[in-house]
């Protein structure tokens, strides 16, 4: 590919992302206080963040084509997310709960005590 | 609070982001010079388009030779998530001034939930948030020139790294929870995310949920208003 088309194709991608990112502040730049707006800027970001969550565990699937499906990442991934769960709620110290849950699931993973 | 005290604060809130955008990354840069993409173009990627998945789809789409219809609509339908982020800031964002188109350019998954949990009380320290959103976009720069450069695996063993982002949105939304102490927000992202999981391919699931939880949020607000008005 030709050095122009590909700034082309950069360009073309980067100007799409940036639509996406955009839009609302353009279209509804004189809406800010408007009460609905308002309302889902307090109720969106939390539940965005659990779906994140959701999204991030979508592979944990211990019945996969109704058979046990235990060899997965899945398992790990449960149990690092429960020990970030308690570590945070217990010390609620957010670089240790990360910390120490990663270094869990990668221990796990790479050590396969779920081969 | 004095220009290093700042960066460095910055800089500890961005440390999860920074294990998993560098691997992350590294990954996007070393599968760009598999697929022939050259080096200055993977890293120039990371600068102007700076989207994770929407990158990985870029070099896929490059590869298989698509047109650049194509790569505008896919990249669109993949990012069209970030529509109701943007919803969600409006507020916050007036007022950042200079920082402000910044701000919405590199507004990805995890600097919208950095930003979105900050404490009260530095919820509308703009210059907090603009340190947080470049320091990320530097890790993922980073992460991609490491990649381009090494071109193979690390030899350090990283696999499984990327949990940190996982537990990164784990945290945030304890967080978030503590802070907001209803229960509604997270009943309705349970219900549209497991229904996403269950109704909807993997590609459209993140978009179908937050979509789904918006209109939810929607209805809940005209409900709310209209019990308010006949009260």
């Amino acid at each position: 590919m030709s050095t122009p088309s590909l700034l082309l194709f950069i360009a073309v991608c980067a100007l799409a992302t940036f639509a996406t990112r955009v839009i609302p502040f353009v279209a509804l730049a004189r809406h800010a206080d408007h009460p609905l707006i308002l309302h889902l800027g307090r109720y969106l970001p939390p539940a965005v963040m659990m779906i994140l969550v959701i999204y991030a565990l979508r592979d944990f699937r211990p019945l996969l084509d109704g058979r046990l499906n235990a060899g997965a990442d899945g398992w790990p991934m449960i149990l690092a997310s429960l020990l970030v769960v308690v570590l945070h709620l217990w010390r609620r110290n957010a670089l240790l709960s990360i910390i120490a849950g990663t270094g869990a699931y990668m221990a796990m993973v790479q050590l396969g005590w779920w081969g | 609070m004095s220009l290093p005290h700042a960066w460095k604060e910055a800089g500890l809130l961005t440390l999860p982001v920074m294990f998993g955008y560098l691997p992350l990354g590294a990954a996007y840069g070393i599968l760009a010079i598999e697929v022939g993409v050259p080096w200055w173009a993977a890293v120039l990627m990371s600068l102007v388009i700076y989207a994770g998945a929407g990158q990985f789809l870029a070099v896929a789409l490059l590869a298989a030779g698509a047109g650049l219809v194509e790569l505008a609509v896919a990249t669109l339908m993949l990012n069209s998530r970030h529509l109701f982020y943007g919803l969600s800031l409006l507020k916050r964002f007036q007022g950042a001034g200079w920082r402000k188109p910044y701000l919405i350019f590199a507004l990805t998954d995890e600097t919208y939930s950095l930003i979105t949990t900050l404490p009260a009380e530095r919820a509308g320290d703009q210059a907090l948030a603009f340190r947080v959103t470049l320091l990320n976009q530097g890790w993922w720069v980073l992460g991609s020139i490491a990649g381009v450069l090494i071109g193979t695996t690390l030899d350090f063993n990283s696999q499984g790294i990327e949990f940190a982002l996982t537990a990164l949105f784990i945290v945030l939304t304890l967080e978030q929870a503590r802070r907001l102490r209803q229960g509604l927000p997270f009943v309705i992202a349970l219900a549209t995310g497991l229904g996403a999981l269950l109704l909807l391919p993997d590609r459209h699931l993140l978009l179908g949920a937050i979509g789904a939880a918006t209109l939810v949020l929607l209805l809940h607000f005209h409900h709310t208003r209209r019990r308010e008005v006949s009260a």
